[in-house]
């Protein structure tokens, strides 16, 4: 019965457990009961995978409604690695959370903040895993507004601004999304995306599908922070609470380039029928651009997590390069990326918490000489950096193989000069991750601040499971790499 | 283009909508804004349930010809959205004007100017 | 708004039918126009109203923060647990057949339920943002 279930158990544990959280959450209640639905929802996410693996794609009828007419939940391996990605770093994020929470959210306001991060956890989860259009859309919107409060608990009142930043370009996000798929129900009158495709290929170009996919496109690049749209991203990330930007920067935006993913190949299947061959320049344009300024900002920001925001928005240009291919090996390593981003950004802004949690800030100021006092965090931070970069042996660096071999694939031109680009980008990477490293190993600490010790072992622990993560799989990549490969085929081909 | 009038006029009030987010520095009417370009696509939605000559969606015992309910109960759920968005919204704007003693944003962007970058 | 003696009486006359109608919206949900989101906020109206007439403090009274906050909880229970029923009797999450012998039942029960959970849920988060938003500002003369 569980078996049969599962992909309704992965919803509805963390829904559940969101209203649970706010009748019985007092004390250590709201953190157990999270931390307990996000392990269970982890758990659920490697069954479900293990599940694609075996016996194919699953589909599930939501109240015993046959599809299309009822909601279908429909995973394949596309949703299942993004829900083993949305769920595991949220099952490493919770130990961790315990005593960074604990420091910056007063105990008053713990109960509705766990609560709020379960309706997250549930929006995230339920936008990988619905085969339902308008469905997708209710969960974002799930998923967004818990992470507005979220953000708006940040310690500083900066917190606010930003999370209503983030609001307004949210709300205009998912706005744009919505007509999208309501001119999409409008020429196809199906919401079940299985369907929907059929009967997207069985048309021809009109400008309702048309504006449907632009739509589509500007709707979701605002959510996913695609520059130019990216200006909500860098506050919010900053300002946040450290446990969330680390979850947020792990996996909110991951879910919107699957999203991407799923309207511009499942359902469009490419869409070049529909003579929508622009939006690939545009995407691949726009992505060279946010891999080369994102990364040039960050050279310039003093706040650590401001710039590693900034680093966020070059990395999603990156993906946004590979869906730009439009080829196998570019959705690869798009695909991958999502997973080793996930990893390295995670283990980053984990690092960050623990210097926030210590030294009561984060800028480079802040950050002088903690190579000694912090030895595992900062030794965490320079793994990871390391992927960021792109250094062989991590994770970083199968993103970017598959990448310049993506752009190489594409022949000269475009090919050599965005492969070019690329590693020119990476090589900022190398200015702004050795700007940190700098401070934290070579100059002398300030004043007799003596009192900064290493953060509290689960921390600890959760940042290093993430930063050794960067090296496993950067050793090994049978499991993400070969994932990526059968999601780029099923997306480019259809078959499982 | 008269068949097509209700889209037209949807999407005017949704630039409307669109252009006061944009354009005004007052964060109570930039949400005023954001509501309006939502509830122009709520009319996108009904308009194109409606078939002409068609009745309620409920049965009679006749063979009337009825409009399609489904954009009316998405847009149920959507309208639910569009309030707890603008709930959230004032309260955020709320807290805002506790926090910055006002809720234009060029005077909350000059306070965050002059304060050197916080933690 | 105590010096108000017409206004304190019919709103007081007109509370009970306020809420009287919001059930009947509720209960006639399953067959016809109406259901658990529309009788939420007729109900929460009636608080709502009350509040405006006769001050928060004494709203506070009648419906307490910490209860409404529960019962905002306690409602999406009510709608996911009854989805959890049918996932436990066999059938799929949110499918009404099994929760009676007969599935025509189970439709009726389950819908029943469902817009019981979404009416409660609604009418506490309407309650609860009165009280937020009018709860900021100057206190309260009274």
């Amino acid at each position: 019965m569980i078996a049969a279930n599962l992909p309704a158990l992965q919803v509805v544990i963390p829904l559940i457990g969101a209203p649970l959280c706010m009748l019985l959450g007092r004390g250590r209640i709201a953190w157990a009961l999270s931390a307990a639905a996000t392990w269970a929802g982890f758990a659920v996410a490697i069954a479900l995978l293990v599940a694609v693996i075996e016996h194919g794609p699953i589909s599930y009828t939501m109240g015993g409604w046959a599809p299309p007419w009822g909601i279908e939940y429909r995973v394949d391996y596309l949703s299942a690695f993004v829900l083993l990605i949305v769920s595991g770093i949220a099952a490493v994020v919770m130990p961790y959370a315990y005593h960074s929470v604990n420091s910056e959210i007063p105990e008053s306001r713990q109960r509705l903040f766990y609560t709020a991060y379960l309706l997250t956890f549930a929006g995230l989860l339920g936008m990988a895993i619905t085969g339902d259009a308008f469905n997708a859309f209710v969960f974002m919107e799930i998923s967004s507004l818990s992470s507005y409060v979220l953000i708006s608990l940040g310690r500083s009142r900066r917190a606010l601004y930003a999370a209503f930043q983030y609001l307004v370009l949210g709300t205009i996000g998912a706005t744009f999304f919505v007509i999208g798929v309501g001119l999409l129900y409008m020429v196809t009158g199906t919401l079940n995306m299985a369907d929907m495709a059929e009967r997207l290929a069985a048309q021809a170009d009109s400008r309702v599908t048309l504006a449907a996919f632009g739509f589509l496109v500007v709707g979701l690049s605002l959510k996913l922070a695609l520059f130019p749209l990216h200006l909500w991203l860098p506050n919010a990330y900053t300002y946040a609470p450290s446990m969330i930007s680390a979850l947020l920067a792990a996996t909110g935006t991951k879910v919107m380039v699957y999203l991407l993913l799923r309207f511009m190949f499942t359902i469009y299947g490419g869409g070049l029928h529909l003579g929508v061959a622009p939006v690939y320049h545009v995407l691949m344009v726009l992505g060279l651009l946010a891999a080369v300024t994102g990364s040039l900002v960050a050279i310039f920001q003093d706040n650590i997590k401001r710039m590693l925001a900034y680093s966020s928005i070059a990395q999603l240009g990156y993906m946004a390069l590979g869906i730009s291919f439009a080829s196998g090996t570019g959705i690869t390593a798009a695909t991958v990326h999502l997973f080793n981003h996930a990893l390295m950004k995670g283990a980053l802004f984990m690092v960050m918490g623990s210097v926030m949690l210590r030294c009561g800030g984060t800028t480079i100021a802040h950050l002088r000489g903690l190579g000694r006092r912090m030895p595992l965090t900062m030794a965490a931070f320079v793994i990871a950096g390391l992927s960021m970069i792109g250094v062989p042996g991590t994770v970083g660096f199968v993103s970017k193989w598959y990448l310049v071999q993506a752009a190489l694939g594409s022949g000269f031109w475009p090919g050599v000069p965005v492969a070019v680009v690329v590693l020119a980008a990476s090589l900022l990477a190398v200015i702004y991750i050795w700007r940190v490293v700098e401070a934290a190993y070579f100059a002398d600490p300030d004043g007799g601040a003596g009192a900064i010790e290493e953060a509290t072992w689960p921390m600890v622990a959760a940042t290093w499971i993430l930063a050794g993560g960067c090296v496993v799989f950067g050793l090994t990549t049978d499991l993400t790499v070969g994932v990526a490969s059968r999601v780029a085929t099923l997306l480019l081909t259809g078959a499982p | 283009m008269a068949a097509n009038f209700v889209y037209v006029f949807a999407i005017v009030i949704a630039m409307i909508g669109f252009y006061v987010v944009i354009d005004r520095g007052n964060l109570l009417k930039k949400l005023i804004g954001l509501n309006i370009f939502q509830t122009a696509v709520f009319l996108i939605y009904i308009s194109m349930g409606k078939i002409s000559g068609g009745t309620a969606p409920i049965l009679y015992d006749g063979d009337a010809p009825f409009s399609n309910p489904l954009p009316h109960v998405l847009i149920l759920t959507a309208i639910v959205v569009g309030v707890a968005t603008l709930a959230l919204g004032l309260g955020l704007v709320v807290r805002i004007k506790e926090a910055y003693g006002t809720i234009e944003e060029d005077e909350i962007q000059a306070q965050e100017a002059a304060e050197e970058d916080g933690p | 708004m105590k010096e108000h003696l017409i206004l304190r009486v019919i709103s007081k006359e007109l509370i009970p039918f306020v809420m009287l109608f919001a059930l009947y919206v509720q209960m006639h949900g399953d067959y016809g126009p109406g259901g658990g989101f529309q009788a939420g906020v007729v109900f929460a109206a009636a608080f709502v109203l009350y509040g405006l007439v006769f001050g928060l403090k004494t709203l506070r009274k009648v419906a307490p923060v910490a209860v409404v906050g529960a019962l905002v909880a306690l409602g999406l229970l009510i709608y996911a647990g009854t989805g959890v029923a049918g996932l436990l009797l066999g059938g799929t999450y949110l499918e009404y057949g099994p929760l009676a012998h007969d599935p025509v039942h189970g439709h009726h029960y389950g819908i029943m339920v469902i817009e019981l959970g979404v009416g409660i849920t609604v009418a506490a988060v309407m309650i609860t943002i009165f009280q937020s938003f009018a709860g900021r500002g100057e206190p309260e003369q009274d």
